[in-house]
């Protein structure tokens, strides 16, 4: 067994059993925290299929970004873990059956002869990152343009989804107070001079 | 040398792992959530081994795409999650009955 072999056989040992997890977890915590590991070893397996930019981009993106989304909310919510696992035990049987029966499929059909490819048609010797940009800001760019629409939107839909205005507190409204004219707060008032009768 | 079969084979369990998950959590939004993250990623182990053992790039270039889009997917869910649980005060499916006639 070469050293490649080992390395993949002990990072996907590692995904799935992380990604069992996930699933069995008690606490959404560890949920999330074992949903990084699986996110890492994902990312080496990315490496060994030489992806190395997508393989730092899932580091980048969902361990640092995505994953840390979802610890800042159940940190947020204040969740009862009993609560949250009713039902756990009585689907257990029809989950793990399930489970069984994907994977006995997904198996029986990829011993087909498409699948088997034992090595690379070619060795690529050009630079990942490079070869996906070429065709990225090329044959891609319109796409590459959508999904930055596509990452506006969801920005401001998730801005203005948690949004509120609390009616209750008393903050300055800024935008009002710097438009206020002289007029409005100074009156000036003239006053007749006394005079003694 | 590791065979395209065996990366599928690692694809295919963790995608059943993320169903079986969804059932068994289904109570839950926010593991439902992270189960449907843990989908996405066996497809993207698909697509990054079928794009290396057919030595054509655009398959990474898909991975990208799914990326994006899953990210966005994320964020306007836990939105609308943080949004559910100050209405409601609670996340359960089963709380969430408001549609029903």
């Amino acid at each position: 067994m070469s050293f490649t072999a080992f390395l993949f056989y002990l990072f996907a040992a590692l995904l799935i059993s992380s990604a069992v997890g996930v699933v069995v977890a008690r606490n959404p915590v560890y949920s999330a925290l074992l949903l990084i590991v699986a996110f890492f070893n994902s990312a080496a397996l990315w490496m060994l299929l030489q992806a190395e930019f997508l393989s730092i981009t899932l580091v980048l993106v969902y361990v640092g970004a995505v994953m840390v989304l979802f610890l800042f909310i159940i940190m947020m919510l204040n969740l009862k873990p009993d609560r949250l696992r009713s039902g756990f035990n009585r689907y257990l049987p029809i989950g793990v059956g399930v489970l069984f029966l994907l994977i006995v499929e997904l198996i029986l059909m990829l011993q087909s002869s498409l699948f088997d490819k034992q090595a690379p048609l070619e060795t690529t010797t050009t630079d990942n990152t490079s070869a996906i940009g070429k065709v990225l800001y090329t044959e891609y760019l319109f796409p590459l343009e959508i999904a930055a629409v596509i990452l506006l939107v969801a920005i401001i839909a998730a801005i203005m989804l948690t949004l509120r205005r609390r009616v209750d507190v008393k903050t300055q409204d800024i935008e009002v107070q710097i438009q206020v004219q002289r007029a409005d707060r100074v009156r000036l008032v003239k006053l007749p001079s006394g005079r003694a009768d | 040398m590791i065979s395209l079969t065996q990366y599928l084979i690692v694809a295919a369990i963790l995608l059943a792992i993320s169903i079986a998950g969804i059932i068994l959590n289904r109570k839950n939004i926010l593991l439902i959530l992270m189960c449907i993250e843990l989908m996405l990623l066996s497809v993207n182990l698909n697509f990054v081994a079928f794009s290396h053992y057919l030595n054509n790039i655009q398959g990474q270039i898909f991975v990208f795409f799914i990326l994006t889009v899953a990210a966005a997917e994320s964020a306007i869910g836990l939105a609308i999650l943080v949004v559910l649980f100050r209405n409601r005060r609670s996340i359960q499916v089963e709380d969430l009955d408001e549609m029903k006639g």
